[in-house]
């Protein structure tokens, strides 16, 4: 319990470091539009950590692969970004701890950090952004002592969507890391 | 422990697996016109053409905007040469200009074409050719014809022989995808699929030649850069390095690739020499840098960078240095790329809220937003700067459109299904 509670600690302080030093500031369009969508985004960041706080609570015990245990912070395989980020949300960090403790537990392991971009903006501009997502997650997960060889970095920018409405609810799915083991 | 491969599923073809054909409207013409009348061609002799000439020529130049063409019921004769023209009587009819011709079998699937552009109010030829061809080119010999009847009238080059690149995507019923990358006519006629793919293809680039296509394939489970034979359907693997692999752009003596990779750690611009196979780092920046485009006289690239905070349009010298920026107006402005006679760029401006296509005079730095789209993007002008085509939406659905330089001529052009983006025109035929 002790070493989770520090971990998490570590993992807060990594995240006010890229915080503080976003000096790598994203964009998937310009500040007109922002605002709406942000309130989008954090509204399915909200779903998406009620998600992972009910599995937070470990019912029974489970034997099997924990990375199929359904009831595991590891079953939360998707990060939603806010609109023009692409720093991780707090509330995504408890998730991020369980996959690196999984990963720093089984070295032979490895994940692929698939980034994703909405439809807005340029199509290669949004490759990178896509990677700098999939880089913040690689970064946390670094500090918390998984291996680099244990991580692929891929960015698809917006050419995999996973929602295909124009809506902001749908642009906000299409924000995400998706972690593949 | 799990690993998970993914199965890609690529498929190469020389052939065309898909035929849907774009169809073009013009959605917005040019007052003042030219009225001109294109004639039905004679057909003397057997083996009459499979192609109406006439009805292509016509259709090139009304599809342009600086044509207004004359329907066939409304022409009094059918004259198939000059000798037999009634010049008072397509005066009447308010035509200044008119074409007509004849289309003769040679032979077993041969034909010679001979037309004549006359001047009505002078009562002259302006320009008449006499052209071998076969059953299989009459479509292209028609787009010669109004090439050369452009350039007659208007004084610069008609494109109308050229051709277009762009990638479809079609999802399938099993929550898939197909995307292709695609060439057509420049009127959307003869599509033919060069590459297919269960993962994302993206910007592909002509060759200076038109003989190959750089592109994007994700087909090894990360992005990778290829140039592939058109006609030839050959190809080579560029660059597969780890990170990001994109964003191909032909030099204009066509032995380099400038193009984006984040081997680095984050996206740069490098050079590609395509014969020695070394690789040149232009920029060096945290930021992200992409979408190289050459400048016509080869010595510098635009490119996107985010340096600044938000995405701008900077050049910097082909051997690399420091970067100039060179949009300033909106706070979004990204893949740019020259015109051919390199003193404007094109590229995607954010516009109150929407991303559209914009120009900017290099030398005064005056930009003009041409486009009206919601998420208009990848420009790209026509090899004689009179048009350029980009990707945009209608509803939901990835289409095609073209507007004029000056913005005055819109033409909007869709498949029949799935959706079309990422346009690249080709350079003129060599």
């Amino acid at each position: 319990m002790k070493k989770v509670l520090s971990l998490s600690a570590t993992i807060t302080l990594s995240l006010l470091l890229m915080i503080g030093c976003s000096s790598t500031p994203t964009t998937e369009g310009g500040a007109e539009v922002s605002e709406q969508s942000t309130g989008a985004g954090s509204e399915m960041g909200a779903e998406g950590s009620e998600a992972s706080t009910s599995a937070a609570s470990q019912g029974e015990e489970w034997y099997g692969d924990p990375l199929e245990n359904p009831n595991s912070l590891l079953a939360t395989r998707v990060i939603y970004f806010d609109y023009d980020q692409s720093v991780v949300r707090s509330d995504y960090l408890e998730v991020i701890q369980a996959h690196a403790d999984y990963l720093a537990a089984n070295p032979q392991a490895v994940v692929r950090l698939e980034g994703h971009a909405d439809e807005r903006g340029t199509r290669e501009y949004n490759l990178g952004l896509g990677e700098n997502r999939a880089n913040s997650v690689r970064s946390l997960m670094m500090a918390q002592g998984v291996a680099d060889n244990q991580m692929v970095v891929v960015s698809y920018g917006e050419e995999r969507p996973s929602a295909f409405d124009n809506t902001d609810e749908a642009m906000a799915l299409n924000r995400r890391v998706e972690l593949v083991y | 422990m799990k690993k998970i491969f993914l199965m890609l599923l690529v498929f190469l073809a020389c052939h065309s697996i898909v035929k849907a054909e774009l169809t073009i409207e013009i959605t917005e013409g040019v007052e003042g016109a030219l009225p001109i009348a294109v004639v039905p061609f004679g057909t003397p002799g057997r083996g009459q053409p499979a192609v109406d000439l006439a009805e292509v020529i016509n259709a090139d130049l009304q599809r342009s905007g600086r044509f207004k063409t004359i329907p066939r019921a409304d022409m009094l004769s059918r004259p198939t040469s000059d000798r037999e023209v009634e010049f008072k009587d397509w005066r009447a009819l308010g035509v200044e200009n008119l074409v007509v011709g004849q289309v003769e079998s040679t032979g077993a699937g041969t034909y010679q074409v001979q037309f004549q552009l006359l001047d009505v109010y002078r009562g002259q030829q302006l320009s008449g050719y006499s052209i071998p061809t076969t059953a299989s080119n009459l479509r292209n010999t028609a787009h010669r014809i109004a090439d050369i009847i452009y350039e007659s009238l208007l004084g610069i080059p008609g494109a109308f022989s050229t051709r277009v690149a762009y990638i479809t995507s079609t999802r399938l019923a099993d929550g898939k995808s197909r995307i292709g990358l695609n060439v057509a006519d420049a009127d959307g006629h003869n599509p033919e699929t060069i590459v297919t793919s269960s993962e994302p293809l993206m910007s592909p680039a002509w060759s200076p030649d038109g003989m190959k296509i750089a592109y994007v394939s994700f087909e090894g489970g990360q992005s990778a850069v290829y140039v592939q034979g058109v006609y030839t359907g050959k190809r080579q693997k560029v660059t597969s390095f780890k990170g990001i692999n994109g964003a191909p752009s032909w030099s204009p003596d066509g032995r380099k690739l400038a193009l984006t990779l984040s081997k680095g750690g984050n996206p740069d611009i490098y050079i590609y020499d395509m014969r020695s196979r070394k690789l040149q780092q232009i920029t060096r920046h945290y930021s992200i840098d992409t979408e190289p485009a050459w400048s016509p006289d080869g010595k510098s690239l635009v490119f996107t960078s985010d340096r600044g905070g938000k995405p701008q349009i900077y050049r910097v010298s082909a051997f690399g240095g420091k970067a100039q920026r060179v949009t300033f107006e909106n706070s979004y402005n990204a893949r740019a790329s020259f015109s051919p006679d390199g003193k404007l760029l094109t590229f995607v401006t954010q516009d109150e809220g929407n991303y559209r296509i914009a120009v900017q005079d290099l030398k005064t730095g005056v930009m003009q937003v041409l486009s009206q789209g919601r998420l208009d993007e990848s420009p790209s002008f026509a090899p004689n700067g009179s048009m350029i085509i980009y990707g945009a939406k209608a509803g939901r659905r990835g289409v095609l459109a073209a507007v004029s330089t000056d913005g005055r001529v819109r033409q909007r052009l869709a498949l029949q299904e799935g959706d079309v983006r990422e346009p690249d025109w080709s350079p003129f035929k060599k």
